[in-house]
């Protein structure tokens, strides 16, 4: 224990350095830097030299952080293997995709045909796919009877009702909804917001009436449509989920890869309101209680709120539309214009209170405790 | 060899199952696909750019395979398995201390995972191609679904094991349904639900009191989520799993550009 706490608490400058990088908001702040830059410079990133480097760089990291005791721990925990797995393949068939958009943006500029070209080119299922599937399915069945035969199952202690683990995690498919658990109240961040989840991803081939890219990989003939759903999945997703699994402990506290699990790490979180920042704060007066007419007092004080995500979600629409969605508008109309950007400004949420959090250390927008309507 | 293999082939047993000859020209590979009702869920010939792996990455089909593990070994499990407080998690036990092939509670638990990682992918592949864009509309949305149900159906198999991962796990999940808008018992709003004074959503009937059959995640729980786990979710998968076989053939087959 004492061992582990030592080389834990950082012998090295490196690892320290990466447990403050793995801090909440420098983690998202350098995920979403590296989205977008890899979203530009596509065309250099995926170069198999470059993309190969990249590759062998950060396995290699991964090596490396595995001599440390305490990363160890984390990545052997139960179910925790097929995030690593998740993690690389999530990677690698980003690559294997940006690639091919890249060679055929390109070939597209020059006027030479795609990848995927000769639609009359066909061949006969018997043999040419029917052995591609067959050799797949073999393949990874011996991929499946290896991993079952290498690695055993979790099998905890019998259920107790009485002894809670610390911390109690969902599934890891389900850990960026719990994460999402530390910026909303559960009625959006466990029912609302993974509703609309899956009715925005109903609802994408509805709303994307872009005829272009159907059926081959680009990314220059749809570039918004491709960063939006990118940014949901591999930020508000897959980096969420890595923060989950790997980087929250004990408490639900925050830990950096390095760094020893310790159930005695004080919870400081003391969350500023928003009725309190406006009320007390900006017009230095008491906090609303009083009805007035048929209003009762916990509305009016909450009303700051009330306006600001009432604004959010109407003017939101309008400011959007005059600053870059003027083409977006023209193309799909007013009906999928206002669905789209609904779904963008709930999804820009959490980003948002993620935000806030970390700069006002803000709890809730609406706080009406009173109805367990927070927002 | 040879000649035991063509009196076999031209035997009237053979030619009974297998209507057409060996495949070997155009007409007979045809038979091959037409005649047979597993692989007729494909068209005869196909795109050349369409069965390129690093177009498809064949992430769609090994989730459909997994999926078939996922069944098969889930049956040869539910022959052992209790769905029953008192012996579920020693049933689990027993399965890797005696049982011959126990190992596939391991298949089934590492398979379940595979396939969530090989439905994002699938996921991913068909909206970096474009794939979900007219005449696939309605197609992507049966997959959407898909992909909620085969998340739903790890999930109500977490449980079963009956450990502390498990409950605590379901616990987590399940303590959101409490907070469902009108229909959970801590939901925003669910406090005007009431006839002079008397709550008509409490703890007792709220969202997460159906999902659970109790208050708590306790045996009712259990056995909930082992119908769910075993029948109804697996049902219906099964169900929009033919729509979404058969919409890819009726949509056109594997994307391509027009």
């Amino acid at each position: 224990m004492t061992e582990l706490l030592a080389s834990g608490s950082g012998s090295s400058a490196i690892k320290e350095l990466i447990n403050k990088l793995c801090e909440p908001h420098w983690f998202l702040i350098i995920s979403v830097v590296l989205f977008f830059v890899f979203l530009i410079g596509y065309r250099t990133f995926t170069k198999p030299a470059i993309a190969g480097t990249i590759g062998a760089l950060s396995t290699l990291a991964f090596l490396a952080s595995c001599t440390d005791p305490n990363f160890v721990k984390i990545i052997q925990k139960a179910d925790n293997v097929p995030i690593v797995m998740m993690m690389m393949s999530v990677s690698f068939f980003l690559w294997l995709a940006f690639r091919q958009a890249a060679v055929n943006d390109e070939r597209m500029e020059k006027g030479e045909p795609l990848l995927e070209a000769g639609a009359d080119d066909k061949v006969l299922v018997w043999p040419d796919l029917v052995y591609i599937e067959l050799i797949c399915l073999v393949l990874f069945t011996a991929f499946l009877v290896v991993w079952t035969v290498v690695l055993r199952a979790p099998l905890e202690q019998p259920a107790d009702p009485n002894v809670a683990p610390n911390p109690a995690k969902a599934p890891w498919y389900f850990l960026g909804l719990q994460e999402m658990l530390v910026y909303f109240d559960p009625w959006l961040a466990g029912v609302v917001l993974p509703g609309l989840i899956i009715v925005g991803l109903i609802a994408i081939p509805y709303i994307d009436t872009n005829p272009r890219g159907n059926g081959y990989y680009t990314f220059k003939e749809r570039p918004f449509a491709i960063t939006t759903f990118l940014f949901g999945f591999v930020i508000l997703w897959v980096v969420l989920i890595i923060f989950g699994t790997f980087l929250r402990g004990p408490n639900w506290n925050f830990f950096g890869p390095f760094e020893y699990w310790d159930l005695h790490r004080p919870m400081a979180l003391l969350n500023t309101e928003f009725h309190d920042i406006v009320w007390i704060g900006m017009l230095g007066k008491a906090l609303p209680t009083e009805d007035w007419w048929f209003i009762p007092g916990y509305l009016i004080r909450e009303l700051p709120g009330i306006l600001v995500v009432g604004a959010y979600f109407v003017i939101g629409p309008l400011a959007l539309y005059a600053l870059f969605f003027r083409k977006i508008y023209r193309q799909i109309g007013f009906i999928r214009y206002n669905v789209m950007v609904m779904l963008l400004l709930v999804m820009m949420l959490m980003p948002i209170k993620m935000a806030l959090r970390w700069t006002l250390n803000l709890h809730y927008v609406v706080g009406i405790t009173e109805w367990f309507l927070n927002v | 060899m040879g000649r035991i293999g063509n009196w076999i082939r031209e035997g009237q047993i053979w030619g009974s199952v297998f209507r057409h000859g060996v495949p070997r020209d155009r007409r007979t590979r045809a038979m091959a696909i037409l005649s047979n009702v597993f692989l007729h869920l494909h068209p005869v010939a196909v795109r050349k750019s369409g069965i390129r792996l690093s177009f498809t990455w064949c992430m769609g089909g090994l989730t459909f395979f997994l999926f078939l593990v996922e069944i098969v070994t889930g049956v040869l499990l539910m022959f052992y398995y209790r769905p029953v407080v008192e012996y579920a998690y020693f049933d689990i036990q027993g399965l890797r201390a005696h049982v011959t092939l126990g190992l596939l509670r391991e298949m089934h638990r590492w398979g379940a995972h595979a396939m969530i990682i090989t439905i994002w992918l699938h996921m991913l592949r068909v909206f970096l191609t474009g794939s979900y864009k007219p005449p696939r509309e309605f197609n992507w949305s049966i997959g959407v679904i898909l992909l909620v149900l085969t998340l739903l159906l790890s999930f109500t198999g977490y449980l079963l094991p009956w450990d502390q991962l498990a409950m605590w796990a379901i616990t987590v999940g399940s303590n959101m349904a409490r907070a469902t808008p009108l229909a959970g018992s801590e939901g925003p709003l669910t406090s005007f639900l009431q006839i002079g004074g008397v709550p008509l959503v409490h703890a007792g009937d709220d969202a997460r009191f159906g999902l659970l059959a109790g208050t708590f995640v306790g045996p009712n729980a259990l056995l909930r989520f082992y119908v769910l786990h075993c029948v109804f979710i697996p049902v219906v998968v099964t169900v929009l799993l033919a729509v979404h076989f058969w919409r890819i053939r009726k949509d056109g087959g594997i994307s391509g550009p027009l």
